[in-house]
């Protein structure tokens, strides 16, 4: 599953040379990355590489210093994330991804809370994706596993159906079983046609199941190319992939 | 592969497992059961005592409720909170009969040209209170004033610290200053003396079990449940309330999800705005309208909320009262070698079971979200 | 950088201002009142009421231990300065007699053990003010043992409560320090040495001696390898704790230094005071005061604290002189209402607009601490998950 979709579809997200940091230093040199409608493209590489901090930008959380990011056409840089959220961008952090103290309904419904309407509808819709879910909807997020807070945080972020999904090492501390299981659910939220951009330290898991992907280092773009390509490749597996 | 043959465990070992499990035990189930046999014992050794801390335990659950409230969203201590449930208090005062102190003392210059006790019947006492329904009217209007306080010293004080990224202890400094600036505005306008929104007699009621009370307190003790249950309906079942506590786990998350953070921390100053109105006139209603008693009163209500738990709706119903009773009841008591506990000493109670609940459970007995 | 443009403008120009005032208010006040003239009563008034900006200082120094350099929130000098006073009273005084004094200690004569070098001149008050120090210091570190380990407001609203506690103490058990009675005839130390004219000069010396020693030695501490772990803490305690050093001990330190500083303040005001009432003390002038003080005057800053003292005081001052003006009675018995307001006010202004006061904080001293400081920052300002990323690779 890793054909690339290229420029058969419209560009759903876009950042163009995006410079930003914290403090005094820049973590991200000029990054340039693109996401059409319906694909999923993941970006890989070492530690340190800005992998979040790109994810960060586009959502608003960190001012870009330079460059841009379009969102189905529309410069959004630098938008905060009340404004994105209504135009069908969703994110969905590494860690503190659930509320804690509200129940599995509660925590989607504030997934939800831009849009007053059509919350139960909805619920029921992206339960299916997580039937595990769906049988406990009252108990309190807080007393979930690892392996079901992750998914509780990917249905939150699905509530408001977003065009494009942004997921921050959606595989980071779970077990290698609950890996599996959750790259799964993400192949099918992006089957029913939402884009994704995913970071990963997990290489080898998002190529498997990525259309394409960009490899980051030092905070600037490296290599790009399709997902398989890129699993074949000799460099990118002596150097990311890990022996 | 070899077993490993198991050690035996030394004895002092196992004592110290024991003493271990024996402090996780007294400060878990233990602490609810030495509360609970207190409780116990206080309800048929000074059931008068009892009583009236139940009555004043409900008025510090609503306090350390908007202050919980305020902890949890906004995420800092609102030192102010006393001084502002006093001045909700004076407000109804003035809605009621549109006083303050005139240039001699003793003299008063009505400023308000229509006042709620000018409406018909408004003062008649309603069944055995001492008040009409003036009062209640007199207390939505000071939820009203006391909401518009509250979003404007938001966006004038608060607000600026937030963008600023100030430290929680910033934010605690400026209520502080605020909380004296509260203090000497009830005194520029009221005066320093005490005073009652009725004075009179004050008639009692009997109840089964031994229990009487004035009608008075029968009132503050179901005005407190019925605020109570609003505020658990609007956290718990309405979009709002679900936000506010969705922005005291995780703001961060709250902001992701699309929530308008800013708006949320409006809401939550308008509803703190009216938990400390009721609670202040209800305070004022128990006791009388003394600008000493607000800084002070932070006691009980903080000490009533890190019991509970902060950020802990539920905790700060339970903490209020916990404190309370104990509070009435411990001035009730005749210690050996101290001698009589005067009543004098009632807040410094809630400062010693502040302090016991820090040494022991720092948390609360809820758990606490901040 | 010109010498010039190194002088706090601001803190020297309010100083002159406040002073020029004081002294003039006065001098207008007094006039026909003295036989000599209104020059020795502007003066005489001037004495005391640097006398008061001496002994706040103190207080306000003790304060800027705690909270300007280890971030202690300390919402209870009350206590401090109620336990320092009442302390020395008890030491330096004889026992109590009579039906209308019943208070412990009195343990004045009995410290008196040399009459003929005249101790009860300056040993009697040397061990009553040490005393004061030290009790000070011991409740001071009773009440940081729960707290400081916590959140920093759970200290400020421990240290309220102490405050009233020490408060009500004082009023409700008269056994105890005479209750709203008193105690009063507290003797001044080292008074046979002036005429009773003059002893507003020998208590203007003590304080004035006893704050600036007290100055000094803070000025010291500051700047001792102590010291600079402290500001070092103050500036960043994430990175101070990282660096090993044990974050809460230090803060425990400054508290109990704090205390014991305010607690020696509170014995120069027993000794200035000569008498000292339970429901005289109050958290306004016993907490607050000192807070507004050190807040405008500059926080961090041991000659910023003093500024602050100068600037408040004559504030204060003024405002109390205002009363002896025509203003209308409606307005007249309003002014301490307006006078606290201004109070809290100021608190909420300077946090707001401008957090350092008047005087600007000193430069940190120590380089290492600096770097330290803006690596581990840069650090810790990389978000979660960079930094889960930086540890949940494999190499």
């Amino acid at each position: 599953m890793s054909e690339s979709i290229a420029p058969a579809r419209p560009v759903a997200l876009e950042t163009q040379d995006m410079t930003t940091g914290y403090g005094e230093v820049n973590i991200l040199h000029g990054v340039s990355t693109r996401v059409h409608e319906g694909e999923m493209v993941a970006i890989i590489g070492p530690n340190g590489a800005g992998k979040s901090t790109l994810l960060r930008a586009i959502f608003g959380l960190l001012p870009a210093r330079e460059g841009t990011v379009h969102l189905h056409g529309d410069n959004v840089t630098g938008q905060r994330p009340d404004a994105l959220v209504p135009k069908g961008l969703g994110y969905v952090p590494q860690v503190d991804n659930v509320f804690p103290s509200l129940t599995i309904m509660e925590n989607l419904e504030m997934g939800a809370f831009v849009r007053r309407n059509g919350l139960a509808e909805r619920a029921d819709q992206v339960f299916r994706l997580f039937p595990d879910l769906a049988g406990r909807r009252g108990e309190v997020a807080g007393r979930l596993s690892g392996g079901q807070r992750q998914m509780l945080a990917l249905a939150r972020a699905l509530m408001l159906d977003p065009s494009v999904l942004l997921l921050d090492e959606p595989s980071a501390s779970l077990s290698p079983k609950m890996v599996g299981m959750i790259f799964e659910r993400i192949k099918e939220i992006n089957d029913g046609g939402t884009a994704i951009l995913l970071v990963e330290q997990n290489a080898r898991e998002a190529l498997s199941v990525c259309h394409r992907a960009y490899v980051l280092a030092m905070g600037e773009n490296r290599l790009e190319g399709a997902a398989q390509d890129l699993l074949d490749s000799e460099e990118v597996g002596r150097l990311y992939l890990g022996a | 592969m070899a077993t490993i043959e198991a050690q035996p465990i030394p004895r002092s070992e196992q004592w110290r497992d024991y003493r271990r499990a024996a402090g996780a035990w007294l400060i878990g189930p233990g602490l609810w059961i030495i509360i609970g046999a207190f409780m116990v014992w206080a309800v048929f050794a000074e059931r008068d005592a009892f009583v009236v801390g139940v009555v004043a335990g409900s008025i510090f659950a609503l306090g350390a409720l908007g202050l919980t409230l305020i902890y949890g969203v906004l995420k800092f201590g609102h030192f102010a909170h006393g001084d502002m449930m006093m001045l909700s208090g004076y407000l109804a005062f003035l809605f009621l009969s549109g006083f303050i102190v005139g240039e001699k003392p003793g003299d008063q210059l009505t400023i308000l040209p229509v006042t709620v006790n000018d409406l018909p019947g408004a003062d008649d006492p309603i069944w055995k209170f001492s008040f009409g329904y003036g009062l209640w009217v007199a207390m939505i209007l000071a939820g009203a004033a006391m909401a518009v306080i509250l979003v404007g010293l938001d966006r004038f004080v608060y607000r600026r610290l937030r963008v600023r990224k100030s430290g929680i202890v910033i934010f605690s400094i400026a209520a502080l200053g605020i909380a004296i600036a509260t203090r000497a505005t009830i005194l520029f306008f009221w005066g320093p003396s005490p005073r009652l929104y009725y004075p009179g007699i004050r008639e009692r009621v009997d109840l089964p079990f031994d229990v009487s009370l004035l009608a008075d307190q029968l009132f503050i003790l179901a005005t407190a449940l019925v605020a109570t249950a609003v505020v658990y309906w609007l956290l718990f079942y309405t979009r709002l309330g679900k936000a506010m506590r969705a922005m005291s786990d995780n703001p961060d998350l709250a902001r992701v999800s699309g929530i308008n953070t800013d708006r949320i921390i409006l809401q939550t100053w308008i509803v703190a705005g009216a938990l400390i109105a009721v609670a202040g006139v209800l305070l004022s209603l128990q006791v009388q309208l003394d600008p000493e008693l607000g800084f002070i009163l932070l006691l009980p209500l903080f000490a009533s909320a890190i019991l509970g738990g902060l950020g802990n709706p539920v905790g700060a119903l339970v903490g209020g009262l916990i404190v309370g009773i104990t509070q009435e009841v411990a001035v009730t008591l005749d210690l050996p070698l101290l001698g009589d506990v005067s009543a004098g000493y009632k807040f410094s109670v809630a400062f010693l079971i502040l302090i016991l609940i820090l040494l022991v459970r720092p948390n609360g007995l809820f758990g606490a979200k901040v | 950088m010109s010498i010039l443009s190194r002088i706090p403008w601001a803190g020297v120009v309010a100083i002159f201002v406040v002073g020029f005032l004081v002294f003039g208010v006065s001098y207008e006040q007094t006039a026909g009142a003295l036989p000599d003239g209104n020059l020795s009563g502007a003066f005489s008034f001037f004495v005391l009421f640097l006398t008061f900006v001496m002994i706040y200082s103190i207080f306000t120094l003790g304060l800027n231990t705690q909270w300007g350099y280890a971030g202690v929130f300390n919402f209870g000098v009350l206590a401090f300065f109620m336990v320092g006073a009442y302390t020395t009273a008890i030491f330096v005084k004889p026992p109590a007699e009579g039906e209308l004094q019943d208070y412990i200690g009195g343990f004045g004569d009995a410290l008196n053990f040399a009459p003929g070098l005249q101790t009860d001149q300056w040993f009697v008050p040397l061990v009553g003010t040490l005393a004061a120090g030290i009790v000070s210091g011991i409740l001071a570190l009773l009440v940081s043992i729960p707290t400081l380990r916590l959140r920093e407001d759970y200290l400020a609203i421990a240290t309220i409560g102490v405050a009233e506690l020490v408060r009500r103490i004082a009023i409700e058990e008269t056994w105890l320090v005479n209750g709203t009675r008193g105690i009063t005839g507290i003797p001044l130390p080292l008074r046979d040495l002036v005429s009773r004219g003059d002893e507003k000069y020998l208590k203007l010396a003590i304080a004035a001696v006893v704050m600036v020693l007290i100055f000094i030695a803070l000025e010291r501490a500051v700047r001792s390898p102590w010291g600079r772990v402290l500001l070092g803490l103050r500036e960043d305690e994430l990175a101070t704790a990282a660096s090993g050093k044990n974050v809460t001990a230090f803060k425990q330190q400054s508290f109990v230094l704090g205390a014991v500083i305010m607690g020696i303040g509170g014995s120069v005001y027993a000794y200035t005071a000569s008498s000292l009432t339970a429901n005289s003390f109050d958290h306004f002038t016993g907490t607050f005061l000192f807070w507004a003080m050190l807040m405008v005057g500059g926080s961090g800053n041991n000659t910023g604290a003093v500024a602050g003292v100068f600037v408040l005081w004559g504030f204060w001052i003024l405002t109390l002189q205002i009363q002896g003006y025509d203003l209308g009675d409606a307005l007249l018995i309003r002014v301490p209402y307006i006078r606290e307001f201004v109070l809290g006010l100021l608190i909420v202004l300077v946090v707001l607009f401008r957090p350092t006061g008047l005087l600007p904080q000193e430069p940190r001293v120590s380089i290492w601490v600096e770097r330290r400081v803006r690596a581990l920052r840069a650090a810790a300002s990389r978000p979660v998950a960079a930094s889960a990323e930086a540890g949940g690779g494999d190499t």
